[in-house]
């Protein structure tokens, strides 16, 4: 195995893109990735492609042929191939991308997410978003994405005296960070009286404490660390990519108010990047819903466990706190959430803030970050941690 | 649509059927063919047996939906819940006959067999089951007909007020 870079990251503006189309916005993001990488074409080794739904979102299936081909590359007949993994499929696709650059058997590779949720109504896209749980003994019982977080809501306020406010604070705070991205699908602040006035949802989860369903996509080139400089002087290094899964259904799990695909997922990293959670200055995190944010940053091992509320309540999350600081894109609630397109798109953040190019987003002096992606109620994480090499 | 599928003849989804690894005596909901929780999952092959759950239970989680899922619009709000069977398997499901006001977590409920939803436009119906408290544990001058649902919103304590 050997040492993988990430050596350029390009994504579209997140949003309601009713002017455009899947291959179109795929096709933005993936050659923006390969400019800002100073890679041609003909260097193109393979690419992968993140993507949860275009079947029932775009009644289009075998998209990573579709894309190349619209990107001009069609007569290179290289490989691509579709990775699905619900809310995960992005950082899934990078995951893959990663494997086949460190096994040797491709040198460059570009890793994309895509996904168009706005040309179907709000209700249907709710229910396609719901498949991403188990359909058979959850779904059809009346359960949704939200209603289990919602769940796991009530556990963690039962277990651990979390309060309503704290959550809502995610919320706020994704807003606020949002506000300084020109690609966040809502760019407005938001107050935390409009949060927990806002309509519920699954309660205690309300309208604001759930990510929007956005269109847009996010592209990487990725190629061996030990040629990166040929293409970028601040190539940003793969520290670690795990994956870890654990039961469909919520109730299945060991317990709610856990994710225990995080803690795995998050510990190997750590483990085989010999470093620490208090390593980390900036972190994108699994936000789709308010809650999620909480009991992400426990299992990611940032706070100890029941501790997330008041931790995050505390501002320690924000600029200027003792960190990391979390989602700087705006995270899925202000940034958006095109599922496929997440994963990816948390890593371009990333990749910004490592190279000192987030403008007034950036965290000074970032040198580690970490990326967490997850699939439905936490079926699939997936952690990368992205270092900057001096 | 709509042909039929193979979830309409599983009959878990009607009789709260189980099965139990004779291994480690763990009891699984829906039924597992193998046991995720011995140490040697292979040894748990054709050694899980049918186990019937009595449908007793208490409610470990909940939330009142407002944006239901595919074919549960006329019943919003609802209550949703984790139930911990008595058995031990955890189950998803409504629970009805009850004000939304009323719920909360440690609440005793039973199982039932109800129709869930009718699905698209050919209206084809999904039964199964559906949780409700249980008589026994009822205030005795409360008669259950009282307890239906509520229609209107009925704001959770935890929540804030409602106004945007």
């Amino acid at each position: 195995m050997r040492d993988v870079a990430i050596l350029g990251a390009g994504m579209t503006r997140f949003g309601e893109l009713w002017d455009r189309s899947f291959r179109e916005i795929g096709i933005e993001a993936g050659l923006g990735a390969m400019v800002d990488a100073r890679v041609s074409s003909a260097q193109l080794d393979g690419v992968y492609f993140g993507n949860m739904a275009a079947g029932s979102l775009i009644e289009q299936e075998h998209i990573a042929p579709l894309i190349l081909d619209y990107a001009g590359l069609g007569s290179r007949h290289l490989p691509a191939i579709r990775v699905e993994g619900g809310g995960a499929s992005g950082a899934l696709a990078l995951h893959e991308g990663y494997l086949a650059v460190a096994s040797g058997l491709y040198d460059i590779v570009v890793v994309g997410g895509a996904e168009k949720m706005t040309d179907v109504t709000d209700e249907r896209g709710s229910d396609i978003a719901s498949a991403t749980a188990d359909h058979e003994w959850e779904v059809v019982f009346g359960a949704t994405l939200p209603s289990l977080w919602g769940m796991i809501a009530r556990r963690h306020m039962h277990e651990f005296g979390t309060k309503r406010e704290e959550f809502a604070q995610v919320s706020v705070h994704d807003h606020e960070m949002g506000s300084k991205n020109p690609n966040a699908h809502y760019r407005n602040r938001i107050t935390l009286p409009q949060v927990l006035g806002a309509g519920p949802v699954a309660e205690p989860l309300g309208m604001l404490d759930c990510a929007p369903l956005s269109d847009g996509a996010a592209a990487v080139v990725l190629g061996p660390l030990e040629i990166a400089r040929k293409y970028t002087d601040t190539p940003i290094r793969i520290a670690a990519s795990q994956v870890a899964t654990d039961s469909m259904a919520l109730q299945h799990r060991r317990e709610i108010t856990t994710v225990d695909a995080t803690v795995e997922s998050a510990q190997r990293a750590f483990r085989l990047a010999r470093r620490a959670p208090s390593d980390v200055q900036v972190a994108e995190i699994h936000d789709a819903y308010s809650i999620a944010a909480l009991v992400s940053l426990e299992d990611l091992g940032f706070v100890p466990k029941g501790k997330g509320g008041p931790e995050f309540a505390s501002g320690r999350f924000a600029h200027g706190g003792a960190g990391p600081t979390v989602n700087t894109s705006g995270g899925l609630k202000s940034q958006g959430r095109p599922f496929g397109a997440v994963g990816i798109a948390q890593v371009v953040e990333l990749v910004r803030q490592l190279r000192g190019e987030a403008k007034d987003r950036q965290v000074s002096g970032a040198q580690l970050g970490l990326a967490h992606n997850l699939g439905g109620t936490g079926a699939t994480s997936v952690v990368h941690l992205l270092e900057r090499v001096n | 649509m709509s042909i039929a599928r193979f979830w309409r003849e599983t009959p878990q989804r009607y009789n709260l059927g189980g099965s139990k690894c004779s291994d480690c005596s763990t009891v699984y909901f829906p039924p597992r063919s193998v046991c995720p929780n011995c140490s040697s999952h292979r040894r748990s092959i054709g050694r899980m047996v049918p186990f019937q759950l009595s449908g007793d239970g208490e409610v470990f989680s909940y939330t009142i939906v407002h944006e239901a899922a595919e074919g549960f619009d006329m019943q919003v709000p609802y209550v949703l819940a984790l139930v911990k069977t008595v058995e031990g398997p955890m189950l998803t499901g409504q629970v009805v006959d009850i004000e939304t006001g009323e719920i909360r977590i440690g609440l005793p409920v039973r199982a039932m067999f109800r129709k869930l939803r009718e699905e698209g436009k050919a209206g084809v119906i999904h039964y199964g089951y559906k949780f409700a408290p249980r008589e026994e544990d009822r205030a005795p001058d409360t008669p259950p007909g009282q307890r239906d649902v509520a229609r209107a919103a009925t704001p959770d304590a935890e929540r804030g007020p409602t106004t945007a």
